[in-house]
């Protein structure tokens, strides 16, 4: 049963040193004020777990929390690198980071067999790819029945998830709408997961534009919901607000050089009160 | 008479000529995204478009930014979850054609978007694979369009993100389920195709105004040209428009986020 606690409970209550984190959200629904109380927070040696990292990512290695990323297409859409990213991992600034990187197609599977409770996922993927030659978490075996040699990858098992979505009900019912991305997936793929929410209504079901088919994560499948107001912002949250692309390009700048990109988590993070 | 057009015009009114009424085209983001776009409000409406951030059957009244922009997800019959796209529609067989950009492109039109360099000492590093590596070997083919350069147009790629044909032009052979790979690469100069015995890309069209110095000159290989070479059809005057007013819309839209 999800307990209704603030962001900065939650993430001191569910994100440890050390801990396996997916904060997931395809390009949509990205979980900017957790992945912020994060670095508030100070959390370390994290392995962060997300199909496109995004500036949320680039924010919480510049601020020293990453020990390793998982990822599948790592860059800012549309604009161009993760500078902070590229930092760390070239230069070891402020720490060296070791990335694994897989296709979309497998994450997904991985994402998709966590939740299912598999050891591993089942792909027709990585076919002449060399990303094999660079993950030894990409395998291939062979189809029992068939014959066909397929893909396989470990499951997604974090002991944190973290997602963004619009709205939850007193009972910590989430509903999800729009670009769902792998939400769902990695809320129950993970032994723990926090939801971050732009509001609570008294119920789900008795909302106007409740439909039986909803995207709706049971708040018994859920560790805990912490209400987050804008707290996708600079990605959006369908139905609440728009993306701010200019936010996105101007990243580019302050991500580029460490003073700036410091000065700039000092401000907007580090002394910006506990919903930035 | 002729039109007055830039040759990213040209790319990307050929790019869109390929798609056809009929096909169900996984797009990926920035020019395919242009040209499936175009084909959609001129020759093809019929063409159904899905984006790798689960959009089936998208309209965008403008072009997205981002994979996951709001619009694609509004304009769409419906948006289903990240693993159901890539588990039900692509690996399940519902794409035709997967049309992609990329950084770097090789003779055996293999693509590189992972990094220039060594793998663990890159010099530049790029994005990464995302969807590229199973929409390449699961759609029925592969339309590929980038910017003809020296740079892009490599004899061997540095890493082997998306497999065209593989470092010998053999990838695919015997390989069970697995799509026809690239049938076109479209660039501002010319169009290509595979061989169909040796895989190697092939000029089979100039674009009008363009010399086979040109393309000599801009490819990082001994590029052979078809024997019967033929010119590229201009764009038309009601294909530049609808273009024009695309991107125009796309930036007032942008601009004002």
């Amino acid at each position: 049963m999800a307990e209704l606690l603030s962001l900065h409970d939650a993430v001191a209550r569910y994100v440890e040193d050390g801990a396996t984190v997916a904060m997931e959200g395809f390009t949509h629904l990205i979980p900017f004020a957790a992945g912020h109380e994060v670095i508030r927070q100070r959390k370390r040696d994290l392995t962060l777990i997300r199909m496109t990292p995004d500036l949320v990512y680039d924010q919480m290695i510049g601020a020293g929390c990453a020990r390793k990323v998982i990822f599948s297409w790592g860059g800012n859409p549309g604009v161009g690198s993760l500078h902070r990213l590229r930092d760390a991992v070239e230069k070891g600034w402020p720490h060296k980071v070791e990335i694994l990187e897989h296709s979309h197609a497998a994450m997904a599977c991985a994402f998709d067999a966590g939740a299912a409770g598999l050891p591993l996922a089942v792909l027709r993927g990585y076919v002449g790819s060399e990303l094999p030659s660079v993950n030894d978490q990409i395998k291939f075996i062979e189809c029992p029945f068939t014959g066909e040699r397929l893909a396989a990858v470990p499951s997604v098992r974090p002991d944190v998830s973290i997602v963004h979505a619009q709205k939850a009900d007193r009972a910590g019912n989430v509903l999800v709408e729009g670009i769902i991305g792998v939400q769902k997936e990695a809320v129950l793929a993970a032994k723990k997961s926090i939801v971050t929410v732009e509001e609570i209504v008294e119920d789900l079901t008795t909302e106007p534009d409740y439909h039986p088919n909803a995207c709706i994560i049971p708040g018994w499948a859920i560790s805990a919901v912490a209400v987050a107001e804008k707290g996708s912002y600079p990605s959006y949250a369908h139905g609440y607000y728009p993306r701010d692309n200019r936010f996105y390009k101007e990243w580019d700048a302050i991500a580029r050089d460490r003073d700036a990109f410091t000065a700039w988590i000092e401000d907007n993070v580090m002394n910006a009160g506990g919903n930035a | 008479m002729s039109l007055e057009y830039t040759s990213a015009e040209m790319m990307s009114v050929t790019a869109a000529r390929a798609l056809e009424n009929g096909m169900t085209c996984f797009v990926g983001i920035g020019l395919p995204s242009e040209a499936a776009n175009l084909a959609r409000l001129t020759h093809a409406p019929e063409v159904v478009l899905i984006y790798e951030s689960g959009t089936l059957q998208t309209k965008p009244e403008v072009l997205p930014l981002s994979i996951g922009d709001g619009e694609l997800c509004e304009s769409a019959l419906t948006t289903v979850s990240v693993p159901e796209m890539f588990r039900y529609w692509l690996q399940g067989g519902k794409v035709s054609v997967g049309f992609l950009g990329t950084a770097q492109i090789d003779r055996f039109a293999n693509l590189n978007t992972t990094l220039i360099g060594d793998y663990h000492d890159p010099k530049v590093r790029l994005p990464g694979g995302g969807g590229a590596p199973e929409i390449a070997t699961n759609a029925g083919e592969v339309f590929i369009t980038l910017k003809h350069s020296k740079r892009a147009f490599v004899k061997d790629v540095d890493f082997i993100t998306t497999l065209g044909f593989g470092r010998d032009g053999k990838g695919r052979d015997g390989v069970p389920n697995i799509g026809r790979g690239p049938t076109r690469v479209i660039t501002d100069l010319c169009v290509m195709k595979p061989d169909p015995e040796t895989k190697e890309l092939v000029v089979v069209s100039l674009h009008p105004n363009v010399s086979r110095e040109d393309v000599i000159e801009a490819t990082g290989w001994e590029i052979r040209f078809a024997d019967t070479l033929e010119t590229t059809p201009e764009p038309s005057a009601h294909e530049l428009e609808i273009l024009r007013e695309l991107k125009a819309r796309t930036e007032r839209k942008h601009a004002g986020e």
